[in-house]
């Protein structure tokens, strides 16, 4: 039967925390404005009234203290998902995410475990300035011990979503504020999607191709997901066929179909919304280096240029990736 | 005044964590001759010894069961031992021995033994959130159980510690905060970092009890602490709890401590709390040869853990790639759903 029923990213998102809130009385939430507000970017939009202040928790203004609550009550068994607002405020509070959230498993030897889910919002491209629009994707997939998704659609954010909350280890679950579907935020026609009903699964690990071509692979995710697929549009016009990969995780990263990809095209783009250097694009790039150089005619790399994110729209708009700047990129290594 | 029973468990737990450290001291200090090398010896790294501040130890966990938290800092042995943990698997950590608690990933600043709900990190006020967590989860399981974070004094300036003084004291959690006044941060004395002269003045501005326990004396600890651990018991929230305590050793090993005067450190090493413990004894007509015994036998109980950590296999290289996550991963697919979508203007080209 064709699932028809169509879903903003933030409801899809949605569904599941309150699937699995219901499932186990394990699971509860905790953030700044979660509760009556239901999420600045409606990450808990209508779960308050269900599940209770009890479960729906706002928090002090104490990122340090309730992130690192969350690792201790996920030390204790328990499912919390801890809210950090914006992505940028990780600088107040990173010690607890990196130094124990992500290595008390390994540094225990395994005896303990860590099941958290940090939600985040990232992204820019509405001059919310430098410190309200950055992605940061490589900066969490770079230090170990970390599970990072990055949904692009409802789809895949609702069997994200579930996967994470099941998943014995911490997951960064970082969603970008243009996808969610807010009514002040205008999204792209992109991620709002037929969402099924019931509760599923997407595993970690896996990319997904979202549209198959043979000319040039377009490795991306989040928002520019949607941007390389209009890109791919308007280039199919001219006859360039590309093929767009969203990783969806990338911790773990599935290094086998970017590389399989460039096998069967021999050029490769990839776009990232986080800083360029020592970033995504590198490490995609050393990855089809390592295992397909033979493969490999032509690369280009299209991210934000080493600077703070801007704030005037002109600014803004000159150092996050457009559609034409993957127009661009994919006609020089065509 | 706590039973015979207890003051003998106290003491023993004391001459055990005492006697721990110094022989950990020597340990260490073998193979970093006649240059020190921190790199060199059977125990590598920093190392971080508590002894003088065992009476924060005995007399707080004392009153814990294993089900109760405990999350310690990065001087953490006496604590450890306080708690319960496994002597000889915290030893074989320190050895950096695969047998170890953290099969030698951990080291002795990041010791975990989920058995008795024990864990330290090596980074200031880092345990204190992980504490209220722990405190959260046995409010929301409606559960007695109580969690004790502890840290010293030069912890109580940071964010760590005054942010979870709030969280814990809004949701009213059982959490005590205990705080191991030794006077220095390794080199910088509180007067120089803080105008508070206790740490339980902290407590004021978060509407919690905050209470001092001036001198290093087990037992006053232990009674101190019956009414923090009582309280947090009985879901009557949070409690500071500093304790004087005395820093007998560097900060560190290696620590040339030329910050320190003689009187200082002589003072410190006068004011012993194992001492006056076997005073208590005393006065409970435990006599000097029952105390031997007492001491014999947690020397021996050490000496027993450190030959057995030594003689422990060193972890196999290859494992060093192993565990950053929980293995076996549980509540994860590896397969793709299969639905059948509607096509939209975002998902087809």
């Amino acid at each position: 039967m064709t699932v028809d029923r169509e879903l903003t990213m933030s409801r899809a998102i949605v569904e599941a925390i309150g699937d699995e809130m219901r499932a186990d009385d394990e699971v509860f939430y905790m953030g700044e404005d979660v509760a009556d507000y239901g999420g600045i970017f409606d990450s808990t939009q209508g779960l308050l009234e269900e599940f209770g202040y009890d479960r729906i928790m706002d928090v002090p203004i104490s990122e340090t203290a309730y992130l690192g609550a969350a690792v201790g009550a996920a030390q204790q068994g328990m499912r919390p998902i801890a809210e950090l607002m914006f992505v940028d405020f990780f600088g107040v509070a990173m010690d607890q995410i990196y130094n124990q959230m992500a290595k008390n498993t390994y540094m225990s030897g395994g005896s303990v475990s860590v099941p958290m889910t940090l939600t985040t919002a990232v992204g820019g491209t509405y001059s919310d300035a430098a410190q309200h629009s950055q992605t940061l994707y490589g900066t969490f997939a770079h230090l170990p011990g970390m599970k990072v998704v990055v949904p692009s659609t409802a789809y895949d954010a609702k069997g994200l979503m579930h996967n994470a909350i099941r998943d014995d280890d911490p997951v960064v679950y970082m969603y970008h504020k243009r996808l969610m579907g807010l009514g002040w935020l205008p999204a792209p026609e992109g991620p709002k999607t037929p969402v099924p009903e019931e509760d599923y699964t997407i595993p970690f690990g896996r990319a997904d191709v979202k549209r198959e071509g043979a000319d040039v692979t377009v490795v991306t995710l989040g928002l520019h997901v949607h941007r390389a697929l209009d890109a791919a549009a308007s280039l199919a016009e001219e006859g360039i066929d590309c093929e767009v990969i969203d990783l969806r995780t990338l911790v773990p990263l599935d290094r086998e179909t970017v590389v399989d990809s460039v096998r069967k095209t021999g050029r490769l783009v990839v776009v990232d919304e986080d800083y360029r250097s020592f970033g995504l694009t590198g490490e995609i790039v050393s990855t089809v280096a390592d295992e397909a150089l033979d493969a490999l005619e032509a690369v280009e790399r299209v991210a934000i240029p080493d600077v703070p994110i801007p704030y005037a729209r002109e600014l803004e708009t000159e150092v996050v990736p457009e559609a034409a700047d993957i127009e661009t990129a994919v006609r020089t290594v065509q | 005044m706590p039973s015979e029973e207890t003051l003998r468990a106290l003491y023993t737990d004391m001459v055990t964590a005492r006697y721990y450290e110094e022989r950990l001291q020597e340990e260490y200090l073998e193979g970093k001759q006649p240059a020190f090398d921190i790199s060199a010896g059977p125990i590598p790294g920093e190392l971080h010894l508590a002894a003088g501040q065992e009476a924060a130890a005995v007399g707080v966990c004392h009153h814990l069961r294993e089900d109760d938290v405990v999350t310690a800092p990065h001087r953490p042995h006496h604590v450890a031992i306080a708690k319960g943990v496994d002597l000889e698997r915290m030893t074989a950590e320190i050895f950096g021995r695969e047998t170890g608690l953290g099969a030698g990933k951990g080291g002795h600043m990041h010791l975990f033994d989920p058995e008795v709900n024990f864990a330290c990190s090596g980074i200031i006020a880092e345990g204190c959130p992980p504490a209220v967590g722990a405190g959260l989860a046995a409010k929301k399981r409606n559960t007695d159980g109580v969690a004790v974070a502890y840290l010293g004094e030069g912890a109580i300036d940071q964010g760590a510690f005054l942010e979870s003084l709030n969280l814990a004291a809004v949701h009213d959690l059982p959490v005590v905060f205990v705080v191991e006044d030794n006077d220095w941060a390794i080199s910088m004395p509180k007067e120089r970092v803080t105008d508070v002269e206790s740490a339980a003045a902290r407590a004021g501005g978060f509407d919690m009890p905050g209470v001092q326990v001036d001198r290093d004396d087990a037992v006053a600890v232990y009674e101190t602490a019956a009414e923090a651990v009582g309280r947090a018991r009985d879901r009557n929230g949070p409690t500071i709890l500093a304790v004087q305590v005395h820093r007998r050793m560097g900060h560190f090993m290696g620590d040339p401590q030329d910050y320190r005067s003689d009187e200082d450190q002589e003072a410190a090493m006068e004011r012993d709390s194992i001492e006056r413990m076997e005073t208590h004894l005393h006065d409970h007509g435990v006599d000097d040869d029952a105390i031997a015994e007492m001491r014999d036998a947690a020397h021996d109980r050490v000496d027993d853990a450190i030959e057995w950590a030594k003689a422990q296999p060193k972890p196999d290289p290859a494992d060093a790639y192993e565990g950053v996550f929980t293995n076996p991963p549980s509540g994860v697919t590896d397969a793709e759903p299969d639905f059948d979508l509607a096509e939209t203007g975002g998902e087809e080209p």
